[in-house]
Order: C-alpha cells, then sequence, then structure tokens
C-alpha cells in the first residue's frame, strides 16, 4: 500500500500541491484525474522520488520516503516500474535491450535467463517478433506496451503510469488500460496512473482522486462517479454533452 | 552568481558520477559504445585536419624564412615545435569540442527532454554514473587519437614542404629531430588528458542539467562548445605556465 499524507509541494512562490492525502491498495488500480496544471504530474513525481516535497509524507508500505537515505531510495526504486507518458524508451537500445535493462542492472541472471524473461513480458504485452526493432520503428501503441513490458519485467511492487493511453487510438487506448489492470491484478501490485481520459476513468478505475488547484477535491471509485454530485467533478467529468447524456441514462 | 551556482553543480556532477556505480557487465558495454562514439570516429576529421593544417603550419613558415642563412632543416623543426605543443593538443581539443562536445550534449539533452533521465532514476540507477562516468573512461582514449593528430601533422607538413619545393625531405627530417626535448611531449599529453576530461564532462553537465525542449537542446550544444573551448584555453594557459616557463 501507499499512503500520501498532507502532500505540499512549491516551486518558488507558486504552490502546486496544497496538503493532499490518500491512499493507494494493491491489486487495485487508482486514478488521479484533473485538469491540466492541478498537479498531477507533480504528485506522480514526488510519488516517484524525482521531486522533494516541503511537506507530508510519503509511505511505501512500512518505508517513508521521505526518511529513506539516498542508497535506500535506489533499493526502494528498483521496486517500482514506470511507464511515461512518452514511453521515454532509451533510443539507442532495441526493444529487446530496453525490457533487458532493469534485470542486467539488478539481477544476477544469466543472459539466457534475461533474455527469456523479457520474452515473456514482451509475449505479455502481446509483442511478437518485434525484439530487434529500434523504439523509432515501433508505432506509439507499441511503444506504450514496451514501457509497460519494461516497468513490470522487474516484478515491481508499484506500477506508475503517467498518462498511459496519450496520443493512441481509442481502440488501442483499451488495449493499453485493460492490459494495465490485468497485471495489476495478476500480480497484485500497487497501480497509480495519472490520466485525462475519461475511458480509462470509466473502464478502470477501482478508485479515483480527483485534484483541482493542487488539492484534493473528491475521491470514489467508477461506480461513485455516475452519482456524485461534487460540482468540480460534473463539471470536469460530463464536461461533454455526450458524456452528461451517459450519466442521466445510467443514473435513470 | 548564476555561473558560481553552476561551477558548484559542475563539482557535484563530478563526485556524484562517482556513486552507487553500474553494474560492470553493463558498464563495460557502455565504455565500449561511447570509445567508438567519441574516439574511433573523430579518426577520419582528426586525420583530415591534422594533416593539412601540418601542411600549412609548413607553408607559411617556409615562406616566411627568407633569409639564405636560415639552415632549410628549420622548417622541420618549427612544424614539429607547433604540432606537438600548440596544434595536436590543443587546437585539435576545440574542434573536438564541437564534434564530441555537441554529439554529448545534444545526446544527453534529448534524454532529459524524453523522460529517458527520469526513467533510469525511476528505476533506481545513478544516471550520472550511468551517462557520464562510461565518457570519461573512453576519453581516456583520447591520446591516441592526439598522437594521430601529432604524426600526421608532421606528415602533412613533410608533404607540403617537399611537394612544394621549399625543402628535401632529408632536410625535413633532420629539422623534425633537431633538439628534441622530450618533455614536450609529456607536457602535451598532461594537456591532453585534462582537456579528455574537460571534453566528457562540460559537454555531459550541459545536456544533463538543461532544460526545456528540442530548442533548448540546440542552445545548450552552443553553450557547452562555448564553455569548453574557453575552460581549454584558460587551462592550457595555467598548465603551460605551470609545466614550461
Amino acid at each position: 500500500m501507499i499512503e500520501i499524507k498532507n502532500i505540499c509541494k512549491s516551486f518558488a512562490e507558486t504552490k502546486v500541491l496544497k496538503g493532499i492525502s490518500a491512499t493507494f491498495e494493491k491489486g487495485k488500480t487508482s486514478l488521479i484525474i484533473g485538469q491540466s496544471g492541478s498537479g498531477k504530474t507533480v504528485l506522480l513525481k514526488c510519488l516517484l522520488g524525482l521531486h522533494n516535497f516541503n511537506k507530508g509524507d510519503i509511505i511505501y508500505g512500512n518505508e517513508k520516503l521521505n526518511d529513506l537515505d539516498e542508497n535506500d531510495k535506489m533499493t526502494l526504486k528498483s521496486k517500482i516500474g514506470t511507464v511515461f507518458q512518452g514511453s521515454a524508451l532509451f533510443d539507442s537500445m532495441s526493444i529487446e535491450e530496453n525490457v533487458m535493462l532493469p534485470l542486467k542492472m539488478f539481477t544476477n541472471y544469466s543472459n539466457e535467463e534475461i533474455l527469456d524473461r523479457a520474452n515473456l513480458v514482451l509475449k505479455r504485452v502481446n509483442l511478437i517478433n518485434v525484439n530487434k526493432k529500434m523504439p523509432s520503428e515501433a508505432s506509439g501503441g507499441m511503444q506504450k506496451r514496451v514501457a509497460i513490458a519494461r516497468a513490470i519485467v522487474n516484478n515491481p511492487e508499484y506500477l506508475f503510469c503517467d498518462e498511459p493511453n496519450s496520443g493512441l487510438d481509442p481502440k488501442t487506448a483499451t488495449l493499453i488500460d485493460n492490459l494495465i489492470k490485468e497485471i495489476t491484478i495478476e500480480s497484485n501490485i500497487v497501480t497509480v496512473i495519472n490520466s485525462h481520459d475519461m475511458n480509462s476513468v470509466m473502464e478502470i478505475g477501482d478508485k479515483i482522486v480527483f485534484l483541482e488547484d493542487g488539492l484534493k477535491k473528491w475521491e470514489g471509485s467508477k461506480n461513485n462517479i455516475f452519482k456524485t454530485e461534487n460540482k468540480a467533478v460534473t463539471d470536469f467529468v460530463y464536461s461533454s454533452p455526450l458524456y452528461k447524456k451517459i450519466r442521466d441514462s445510467y443514473n435513470k | 552568481m548564476r555561473h558560481l551556482h553552476n561551477i558548484g553543480l559542475y563539482f557535484i556532477m563530478i563526485k556524484k558520477m562517482f556513486h552507487k556505480p553500474t553494474k560492470w557487465s553493463v558498464m563495460k558495454q557502455l565504455i565500449l559504445k561511447d570509445i567508438e562514439d567519441l574516439v574511433i570516429n573523430s579518426l577520419p576529421i582528426i586525420s583530415f585536419v591534422s594533416f593539412c593544417i601540418g601542411g600549412v603550419i609548413t607553408i607559411q613558415t617556409a615562406l616566411n624564412l627568407t633569409s639564405p642563412l636560415t639552415p632549410k632543416s628549420l622548417v622541420g623543426f618549427a612544424t614539429r615545435e607547433s604540432v606537438i605543443l600548440e596544434f595536436a593538443p590543443t587546437i585539435i581539443s576545440i574542434i573536438m569540442a564541437g564534434k564530441i562536445g555537441s554529439f554529448i550534449t545534444s545526446s544527453i539533452g534529448s534524454m532529459r527532454v524524453t523522460e529517458q533521465i527520469d526513467a533510469l532514476e525511476v528505476m533506481g540507477v545513478n544516471s550520472l554514473n550511468y551517462l557520464i562516468l562510461p565518457k570519461v573512461i573512453a576519453m581516456l582514449f583520447y591520446p591516441f587519437l592526439i598522437s594521430v593528430a601529432m604524426f600526421l601533422g608532421i606528415f602533412g607538413g613533410l608533404a607540403a614542404c617537399v611537394y612544394g619545393g621549399f625543402s628535401t625531405i632529408n632536410d625535413f627530417i633532420t629539422g623534425v629531430q633537431m633538439d628534441f626535448i622530450p618533455f614536450h611531449m609529456t607536457y602535451a599529453f598532461i594537456k591532453t588528458f585534462v582537456f579528455a576530461f574537460l571534453l566528457a564532462s562540460i559537454p555531459s553537465f550541459h545536456g544533463y542539467y538543461m532544460k526545456g525542449g528540442a530548442l533548448e537542446v540546440g542552445k545548450a550544444s552552443t553553450t557547452a562548445f562555448v564553455w569548453t573551448s574557453v575552460s581549454i584555453i584558460l587551462i592550457n594557459y595555467i598548465l603551460t605556465q605551470m609545466l614550461l616557463s
């Protein structure tokens, strides 16, 4: 489980996070949603240890992130898998080498074992016969799947995804959503996803945290979001007439 | 104030570069790749530039030695001294600040822009050690390039001298062997090692700590070239004062 307590983060005079608390549980996909500039990415980067926060606590299991020294932070990070918005695959490496890198860095497996594991996770994300391709030769959806494969190859306890289906067509986006959901359940890991995508919210949002202007304004599940009367949430989620109609018909 | 901050950050980067080392099996591959990218791939341009500049030094020297009392061998002597003391270690390093430096800054800068460095960090990899140390180690082979530049510079001078009709091959070779001071080679290679470190670390610093997008990668490459060149020239002056005066 990940617990965040009263997280505050400022850049110079600008307060970006103004005391956010939430918990993210094992085996569930938790989504952080909100408008651009609401603080989603900053919160995710605080969780990943890429930003130092000014106040509050982040607790991974029994380990308080802010109390860990650099070496312990590095050890904790080796239990984390991350899918970045732009995939962040290493350009100079083939798809196979990208997936193998975490294993090469942090395990003592033989080359054959590493290759077998890489092939297994590539197969898991439905990528076959693409091992030797370079990331630039792969489509956007493929790159996302490679990024997921790289994130899960080391059996992480925590999976973070920053807008995993941005820039993808609806069909591929749904595939990626379902893949993340399946992996979360299979491996019983804590998954936290930053998203703008309302399909993701409705499909895989076991827990949804809504941020606005650096504050948590609402928390619930995909089922609750249809019924909520919270204006900030309804203005954001049901901003299009189509979603308003869907909500009305769902509630009827 | 900003420059002072950057100088401090540069030394912190150097210190952090040695923390939490990358596994040797991975590091070895990175070093070999960087030797290829930074050293081997620089051989053609270094060969071409050295040969031509060696020829130009010889022609200019020969054209200025107009007195009939001056021995013809002096052309070879002057070429050797110019090439070994200054041209090969310093001028080639400034040229390499453009080639190697911009390559390093743009490749690391692009990794910053596309969140590849963040990806390394969240994996628990010390990205400074992973990205910069292999380049610094690869640049230990930089003196090999400078040796080639010295040889081809003098050889270019010989070719220009003989084919330009300024002196005979024997006169030129006599000049090249005349009053040779072995310490000049030591001096040249001490400079080379220091320049190699600057060539790897300053562009890496500018790439690693850049902020922004593609446009800023270009700006960072230019800034890296300027600061590497300035540092090379400044250190060249200090080392020459310390070692030769």
